[in-house]
């Protein structure tokens, strides 16, 4: 015999506004097993809680059921108030009156009424078989796997080394320093991006707890938060040597968190059909100029015209290249655009200072610190001419790439006879991460980037455990966001690794072994891999950390050997039983 | 008919002299309208506040000198109180009569005050008046 005690919670009036709260008590102190049952206005505030705790003593109750919202919500919140009672926390359970009676039966209450009664009497069913648990205790390995060695991956590297811990840093190219090694220079300050990088690169490369792997690709991932096994592969060969492909080296490593950095690509210009679609040499996208701007580029920092290496005279940029176009290309905007052209056609203006720069924009998006104040000093101190509309054609034309736009502020449509035209291309995900994102099991958006767990509170998480995002592998992001984010996901690295061990829920299944024939339907059966035989018992087992209780293999397992702990069959045919 | 935009038409003399005569950055504005929403004489302007520096900045004058609007603004500066970048309009407009007046050679040649005297030019509203009704 059980001695179950049911407090149930008006929610001020979301409750109590519908449900006749008085009959709800009433009836449900005849049940079974039921010595105490009492109402009260917010069960979660303060005197709330203090009531139930102050009941498991006075009534000695070893049970206890809080009617009121979704378990999602409090369940935490009364399985800890029953537990400082003395009270095993799985000894708790919620009946959902709030979410699945009062509040989808507003209109017809005394009928919502019946509903929450018969609710709890489920749960009463239930509670009479709920077993005391502990939580399980799993090892935690405390080293970090990071790919990709742009600024994303390199500072959340630091920020895990520093805190004392191992970190893999693997890399796909020879080099670290990903995109922002391409770049010639930073917005706002206009910074040599060569300077502050550099010393980002010495500082991992010479920091005792990273171990830099480039030219490698993570080619398996197993295991599970805490747990992982990673493979790596490792290509001896530099890119210059005749055979690309050169020996594999492989690597192993047990990880306990991973961060994913893998950056981003530019959306191909051969997919912009009326801005030549890639066939016109004096039509480069961003990161070509920027090759050229960089002082130990090919042109050491000149801006020339690829076709003929003469000087640019008039110059044209092209914002949402793709971006911002939802019919033909990419939807999105890719964020980091108006602010580079700003600086190109500054660094523009100060090489030619007599040349014509012309942008054609449809929105200037300039919200960071000091971001507006720099567009408009592009605007303002050189003369960049700032068009409102976006480019329609660029073609060929008697040596010079003609550009056809309009300018919507006056309604007049626009000819601007280049010399060279920079699309300011979309930003899309690397063409591996959605293969990656696989290898991971963490989720990708229909244009391949990397899901976060939640896109407001949770944007540095994905949704498998232990797997963080940093950088523009998530969404195209500039390099202060960038280094925001990876400092984020290094510090969840960084609150998992100052656990001892890994902590988890014992609701999940078990496998019987006197019942269990070993016909192993529940393996394809789980959605989590937490399924497998035995080696050699030839019996099925589970993967206490990977099991997220889902009860699958209790539904396929023909000799009821597979059972969730706190949610048997019998608990349920039990709760039907009830119900019906 | 398309208007073809080179460094050339973009910084036109004409558009020097805006400037020079106005002494106002064309570039500094960014076109948010809100001296054409406040001005107390755009309903029977032909072409709106915003858009005469618009014009301008895309070197195309002609229309501007041709326009009822720069007759039209009577200088009270209800726009330049309120331009978040500034901008006084109504010495843009003054300069565009201004240019009016000394293509027509009938008028006292700016570009022969010393710079003195340019500095003591009188109030703008007053000499804007002034050469309004005396055209």
């Amino acid at each position: 015999m059980k001695r179950i005690g049911i407090f149930v919670c008006h929610c001020g009036n979301n409750i109590a506004g519908t449900l006749d709260i008085d009959r709800v008590v009433e009836a449900i102190r005849e049940f079974p097993e039921v010595v105490y049952a009492i109402d009260y206005k917010y069960m979660c505030s303060d005197p709330g809680q203090q009531l139930i705790r102050e009941h498991i003593l006075e009534d000695q109750l070893d049970a206890v059921i809080v009617a009121a919202c979704s378990p999602s919500m409090h369940e935490t919140t009364f399985r800890r108030t029953a537990e400082a009672a003395g009270i095993n926390p799985y000894q708790t359970e919620i009946a959902n009156i709030r979410e699945q009676a009062s509040w989808v039966h507003q209109k017809q209450q005394e009928a919502a009424t019946n509903k929450a009664i018969e609710t709890i009497r489920t749960i009463v069913a239930k509670a009479h078989y709920n077993q005391s648990l502990m939580p399980f205790y799993l090892p935690l390995v405390k080293r970090s796997l990071v790919i990709g060695g742009g600024i994303a991956g390199m500072q959340a590297a630091l920020d895990i080394a520093d805190a004392g811990y191992p970190v893999v840093l693997v890399e796909k190219a020879d080099r670290l320093g990903g995109r922002m090694a391409e770049l010639s220079g930073l917005y706002l300050d206009s910074d040599a991006a060569a300077d502050p990088l550099g010393q980002k690169i010495k500082a991992v490369t010479h920091h005792p707890n990273i171990q830099v792997i480039t030219q490698a690709a993570i080619t398996e991932v197993g295991g599970y938060v805490g747990n992982f096994t990673v493979q790596i592969e490792q290509r001896t060969a530099s890119p210059a040597d005749q055979d690309p492909a050169g020996e594999l080296v492989p690597y192993s490593f047990d990880i306990g968190a991973i961060v994913v950095a893998t950056g981003y690509d530019l959306y191909d210009k051969k997919n912009l059909g009326e801005y030549g679609g890639g066939r016109y040499p004096d039509v480069i996208d961003g990161l070509q100029l920027e090759e050229m701007l960089r002082p130990d580029g090919p042109t050491g920092g000149r801006i020339v015209r690829p076709s003929d290496g003469k000087v640019p005279k008039e110059m044209v940029w092209v914002q949402c290249a793709g971006s911002r176009d939802p019919e033909l290309h990419k939807p999105y905007c890719s964020k980091v655009c108006c602010m580079y052209v700003a600086k190109q056609s500054m660094a523009y203006k100060q090489q030619v200072p007599d040349g014509q720069a012309t942008v054609f924009y449809i929105d200037i998006r300039s919200q960071g610190k000091d971001y507006e104040e720099y567009v408009q000093r592009a605007m303002e101190e050189h003369d960049v001419l700032y068009i409102r509309g976006k480019a329609s054609k660029v073609f060929q034309e008697n040596g010079h790439v003609t550009v056809w736009g309009v300018d919507t502020l006056t309604g007049l449509p626009l000819e601007v006879e280049a010399d060279l035209v920079v699309l300011a291309t979309a930003i899309v995900p690397r063409a591996d991460a959605q293969e990656l994102g696989q290898r991971l099991r963490v989720g990708t958006d229909e244009h391949g980037f990397l899901s976060e767990a939640h896109p407001k509170l949770r944007p540095v998480e994905s949704l498998t455990a232990g797997v963080f995002l940093a950088g523009a592998a998530h969404f195209p992001k500039d390099i202060p966001e960038t280094v925001a984010q990876a400092s984020g996901a290094a510090s969840k690295v960084l609150s998992l690794f100052s656990q001892r061990q890994m902590v988890q829920e014992p609701t999940i299944a078990f496998v019987d072994p006197e019942l269990c024939s070993g016909c192993g339907l529940c393996i394809p059966a789980c959605p989590y891999d937490a399924r497998s035989m035995h080696e050699w018992q030839h019996i099925a087992v589970v993967n206490t950390a990977l099991c997220q209780g889902c009860g699958a293999c209790a539904m396929v397992c023909p000799n009821k050997a597979c059972r969730v702990r706190n949610l048997t069959q019998g608990q349920i045919l039990s709760m039907m039983e009830a119900y019906l | 008919m398309r208007v073809r935009l080179s460094a050339e038409s973009v910084h036109n003399e004409l558009v020097q002299r805006i400037e020079e005569y106005s002494g106002q950055g064309l570039m500094a504005c960014y076109q948010c309208g809100k001296c054409a929403a406040g001005c107390p004489v755009a309903f029977a302007m032909d072409m709106l506040p915003s858009q005469v520096i618009r014009y301008a900045q895309l070197g195309l004058v002609e229309p501007l000198l041709e326009s009822k609007t720069i007759w039209l603004c009577a200088a009270c500066q209800t726009c330049y109180t309120r331009c978040p970048k500034g901008i006084d309009l109504s010495r843009i407009m003054e300069a565009l009569r201004e240019i009016v007046m000394l293509e027509k050679g009938s008028h006292i040649n700016y570009d022969a005050l010393t710079s003195e005297e340019q500095a003591d030019w009188p109030q703008q509203a007053f000499i804007g008046g002034f050469r309004k009704y005396s055209v």
